[in-house]
């Protein structure tokens, strides 16, 4: 009997690698193996018009040092600029998208008239393809016939049209609004999936005590819900770092609102410098994984520090 | 005293629905700004206006005459529709490998599909240009079709697996004491509870192969491949004057109307598809 057992098992440990074999096909086809070009392209003098003519030149495309000067993307202003940027905006559109899709998380939580409006209208923008929206956004922000420049000098806020998407600094807010226009209803979802995870009998047990509802938000809800969040803010962090469609499209390709994955994509496609582009690309992918990793190195410390106590 | 108290939760409940509604109202006015806009031309576009005088459809004419718009809609379709085939048929084998069978590395490959969702698009570009330029489909929708798999796969073999593993383990008892082989098992046992999984997952993933923009826009640029994202980035973006914002509006009201009913459509299942995705994660 126990042998007749072991043989199923077997089998269906085989058909198990059977049903995945061509998942892991794709995956390593589409995921893997262009990943480990990329790398490799990263230490070559690859162009775009003959990629497969490739000499390997080391370390050349992140920095180098010749007669006195230094070149990479590692000596590149424009690099580091779009890096420090591309940090900026993750920091400031997740930071704003934390607080407020908490905000329609709580009240999605709650019975209220508009309830059903309120999530089928924040399921609206987070449907809408990222270049439409940006579309849509570069439109309402037009600096002559924008309708956003219109409303506040009809209120009289500003005295003259406010070119939004040309000048670098407005720029990059503006991505922000528009990124947090976006992104907050995912954010707010999955907010929502934590709240409604919570036990209820802490809450019970603070209304009888007769405590302040935003008292019990802060010492009750937040603690609870911190693991959750966490990952919700770094999913939509890993997201942000590598944005693309929405700052390519909303501030025309312009250099001084660049992303990293503009950059990269920029060198590799516009310029054909598919050993430069491929660097940068490789650089933003370390970040990525870097910041994944002490996440997650973040996570398992405080939960041996909370073991221990 | 009684009265102030009754007062004061009234003034509360007030300013809770005005935060609603300017949230609703933030969420949903520029797709109603883009609708009005659509319906003027010419002139009338430089005088903003938040109520549609008439509807004038010269701008819709202008893109599927000009443009061929229609045919950007149908690439769009056709590639958002075979990548999620694929990727569901695929991720149905998948999320029964690694949701009902135990096996050494099993947690590893759930971490690596985890973790190739997390892949910038840029960290592959090259790689898979290369690929796609060898394989012979540059330009092609194929290839873009072969592209987008990377952005859905990790993500329904993912949510396919957490709702496979919480299915009751007599399931495929019975159906293994019956001998049925585990392909049988798949189709008659498992496909059949699937089904309220897969429909959300798989709109999800639509959605996503839908917007894809960076994939098409470097793999499929000749006006009868190109996408819809695509052709909306590109529309009067050659040209130094002001660009075409009449014919633009349209086109985003095209491509986001299906969208916006789908999501509308499948609302529920949608946000607990999305939920249930979040929380396992």
């Amino acid at each position: 009997m126990s042998g007749s057992a072991r043989t199923l098992a077997r089998t269906r440990v085989r058909s198990a690698w059977l049903f995945l074999a061509p998942t892991l096909l794709v995956l390593a086809a589409v995921a893997g193996w262009p990943l480990l070009r990329t790398v490799w392209f990263s230490f070559t003098d690859a162009d775009l018009a003959d990629i497969s003519s490739d000499r390997f030149i080391g370390l050349a495309n992140y920095l180098e040092h010749d007669q006195g000067e230094w070149y990479g993307v590692l000596a590149d202003p424009q690099w580091w600029g779009a890096a420090w940027r591309t940090i900026w905006f993750a920091g400031v559109s997740v930071s704003l998208e934390t607080v407020l899709g908490m905000v329609v998380a709580l009240a999605l939580n709650v019975r209220f008239r508009l309830r059903g409006l309120l999530r089928a209208a924040i399921l609206v923008p987070w449907a809408i393809p990222t270049v439409v929206s940006a579309k849509m956004w570069g439109w309402m922000l037009n600096d002559q016939f924008g309708v956003i420049n219109h409303l506040l000098m009809g209120l009289h806020l500003i005295d003259q049209p406010v070119a939004w998407t040309a000048s670098p600094t407005l720029a990059m807010w503006a991505v922000v609004m528009v990124d947090v226009w976006k992104a907050t209803p995912f954010m707010a979802l999955l907010i929502l999936a934590a709240l409604q995870m919570l036990p209820t009998d802490c809450y019970e047990a603070g209304r009888v005590d007769g405590i302040h509802p935003v008292r019990m938000f802060f010492r009750v809800t937040l603690p609870l819900m911190a693991p959750a969040l966490g990952v919700a803010v770094l999913f939509r962090t890993l997201d942000a770092l590598r944005v693309f469609d929405l700052i390519y499209v909303l501030t025309s390709n312009s250099n001084s609102s660049m992303s990293m994955a503009v950059y990269a994509r920029q060198q590799l496609v516009d310029f054909q410098e598919v050993g430069y582009g491929s660097a940068a690309s490789t650089l933003l992918f370390l970040v990525i994984v870097m910041l994944t990793l002490s996440a997650l190195a973040l996570t398992r410390w405080r939960a041996d520090g909370e073991g221990r106590a | 005293m009684k009265a102030r108290i009754t007062a004061a939760r009234l003034l509360g409940r007030i300013g809770f629905m005005l935060l609603m509604l300017a949230i609703i109202g933030f969420a949903l006015f520029p797709f109603y700004y883009a609708l009005v806009s659509s319906f003027r031309s010419g002139g009338e576009l430089f005088q903003p206006a938040l109520w549609p005088e008439h509807f004038d459809l010269r701008n819709y004419a202008q893109i599927f005459t000009q443009q061929a718009f229609g045919r950007s809609l149908l690439n769009s379709l056709a590639v958002a529709a075979a990548v999620v085939g694929a990727s569901l048929v695929l991720s149905v084998g998948a999320a029964y490998a690694l949701g009902r069978v135990r096996f050494r590395g099993r947690g590893a490959l759930l971490l690596t599909v985890l973790g190739v969702s997390m892949f910038p698009q840029v960290a592959v570009l090259s790689g898979l240009f290369e690929l796609i330029r060898a394989l012979g489909l540059y330009d092609t929708l194929p290839g873009l079709m072969l592209a987008n798999m990377l952005l859905t796969l990790p993500f329904t073999v993912w949510v396919l697996t957490t709702f496979m593993r919480e299915l009751p383990k007599e399931l495929e008892e019975a159906a293994f004491v019956d001998g049925a082989s585990p392909l049988r098992m798949i189709w008659r046992v498992f496909l059949p509870l699937l089904w309220p999984a897969m429909v959300p997952t798989g709109l999800l993933a639509f959605i996503v192969a839908w917007n894809e923009f960076l994939f098409a826009f470097t793999f499929a640029l000749s006006p009868d491949v190109r996408t819809v994202p695509v052709a909306i980035a590109l529309l009067g973006g050659g040209s130094a004057q002001e660009l075409p914002w009449g014919p633009i509006m349209a086109a985003s009201v095209v491509v986001t109307l299906p969208v916006i009913a789908l999501v509308l459509l499948f609302q529920r299942k949608l946000v607990a598809g999305l939920m249930a995705g979040a929380v396992k994660g």
